[in-house]
């Protein structure tokens, strides 16, 4: 016990040596951020960001379909920063007082894209070739907001592609996975002919083959970002928050 | 420890009693996935019996090169992480798997299937149906069976004659903790066989997937799950107490 404190000690002593002078060295704090799957890859990036620029704090992510962190919070896990794929998940967390009302700043849109295996197994060239009987396609499950918007867009679709368009298209969904990357995983193992996913997600896979949805047809996810109320470490959480929405976030989510 | 182990189960009853629980337990998705789960788990067991007892047979009563280690592969699904063995199944059955890819050629694809559930069950319970037959008929005298030789017993005879009867129980017990184990088996699935109601959507998956939209449907059926267990369980109690008479 007494070696671990003189060791803390020396550490302490260590940092304060390095830390310029006139001040003492912060504490460091845990950061929890609870985010989409889908920003899996920009959120790490930014997280590492934000950890140079702030040596004393450690941030951790969850990230998971935004539908389960909502519940995860409500249930009482300790969250600083919520930053969802749908403002209906922001909503409710508002409605349960977890969030403070309009808190809640939109820092990302998000547009849905047609992902096919690298080799295109299928042979989809086109939007109406979802509808191709006896392809194997996967979704998110209605639960996850990347699911729901997919069904949206495919009613926008079948406008366009005839009344029963949807419902082809449906019939050929072999499974609805939890959340978007697995979606993405299920496609590039090539066991799924296509799936619906975020653009984000496909510039994150680039061995995958994709279709772009026309703007009129698509679905625009408006991604909120907030600080939880709960907060124990509020200043921090807007700070995080601050440099998400700033030109160097932003720049990093739109790669 | 007590604590740990009934409070949440305690939490599950509480939070689910309330008027909504009949329409949640009673609900398509519900109904669909519970009989799913009940077909799936059940042929699961039966193909473990039947494919199992004589593989146990053989492990008890064979002298074979190379048998401990057979077992100790055998026994292996039984610790290994679900998630390993779902991504083990998808890497070897699935449409570009080692083997899957050659199904695929004469137009079998495995992953999305209700057999896929069933694999994958298999894959995780069905070894433990086969330790417990193995335990059972090594344990059996070796006199015994010399003695139903002498008597002119044929193979058959001496297994439904002499074997059946005295390991009866302990084939039966190692059947129902494979039923329950396949009952709940969720991580092979969802990464082998996927999610899609009345396909591949087992009671487990239902829960998980509750417990994104709709938190009384997972706790109805967590409940329903509950009760299944403990009543299967309590029936293995039974049969592992020693006869009396």
């Amino acid at each position: 016990m007494k070696r671990f404190a003189s060791l803390i000690l020396l550490l302490v002593l260590f940092v304060a040596g390095c830390a310029p002078a006139s001040t003492p060295a912060p504490e460091p704090v845990t950061l929890n951020v609870f985010a989409a799957a889908s920003l899996t890859d920009a959120f790490t990036e930014i997280g590492n960001n934000f950890q140079t620029a702030n040596p004393n704090v450690t941030v951790t992510f969850n990230f998971a379909g935004s539908q389960a962190l909502r519940t995860q919070i409500e249930e009482g896990a300790p969250a600083d920063v919520f930053a969802s794929a749908s403002g209906k998940e922001m909503e409710a967390l508002v409605t349960g007082s977890f969030v403070a009302p309009e808190s809640s700043q939109v820092f990302l849109n998000n547009k849905l894209v047609v992902i096919l295996p690298a080799n295109n197994p299928a042979g989809i060239d086109s939007i109406e070739d979802l509808a191709n009987a006896g392809i194997k396609i996967v979704f998110a499950a209605e639960e996850v907001p990347v699911g729901r918007y997919s069904r949206e867009a495919l009613d926008k679709m079948s406008g366009m592609y005839g009344s029963d368009f949807k419902d082809k298209v449906l019939a050929n969904v072999v499974s609805n996975e939890d959340n978007v990357k697995q979606v993405v995983a299920k496609v590039q193992l090539g066991e799924a002919d296509a799936g619906i996913v975020y653009t984000s997600d496909a510039i994150a896979a680039p061995e995958l083959v994709t279709i772009e949805i026309p703007t009129d047809i698509n679905v625009v996810a408006k991604y909120p970002i907030a600080p939880l109320v709960e907060s124990a470490n509020a200043e921090l959480a807007h700070a995080f928050i601050a440099y998400v929405l700033s030109d160097e976030g932003q720049a990093i989510l739109q790669k | 420890m007590l604590g740990l182990f009934l409070l949440p189960l305690f939490a599950v009853f509480v939070r689910s009693i309330n008027s909504e629980f009949f329409n949640y337990a009673f609900s398509k998705q519900a109904l669909d996935a519970l009989k799913l789960s009940l077909a799936t788990s059940t042929i699961t067991t039966v193909c473990a019996i039947l494919l199992g007892t004589p593989l146990a047979y053989v492990l008890a009563n064979w002298k074979l090169k190379y048998k401990s280690w057979l077992e100790l592969l055998i026994d292996l699904p039984i610790v290994l992480p679900p998630s390993v063995a779902g991504l083990a199944l998808l890497i070897a059955f699935g449409r570009r798997g080692l083997f899957g890819s050659y199904l695929n050629l004469i137009g079998i694809s495995l992953p999305f299937t209700t057999v896929a559930v069933i694999m994958a069950q298999m894959f995780v319970a069905a070894p433990l149906y086969i330790r417990s037959a193995r335990v059972g008929f090594t344990g059996i005298d070796k006199q015994l069976e010399e003695a139903a030789n002498v008597e002119g017993a044929n193979r058959w005879q001496m297994f439904r004659e002499v074997m059946l009867p005295l390991t009866g129980k302990t084939l039966l017990s190692g059947a129902i903790l494979t039923w329950t184990r396949a009952l709940g088996e969720f991580g092979a699935t969802i990464l082998f066989a996927g999610n899609l109601e009345g396909v591949t959507q087992t009671m487990p998956m239902a829960i998980y997937l509750g417990f994104e939209r709709n938190l009384g449907v997972a706790l109805a059926l967590s409940v329903m799950l509950v009760i299944v267990s403990v009543s299967l369980l309590a029936l293995t109690r039974r049969l592992e107490k020693p006869d009396h008479d």
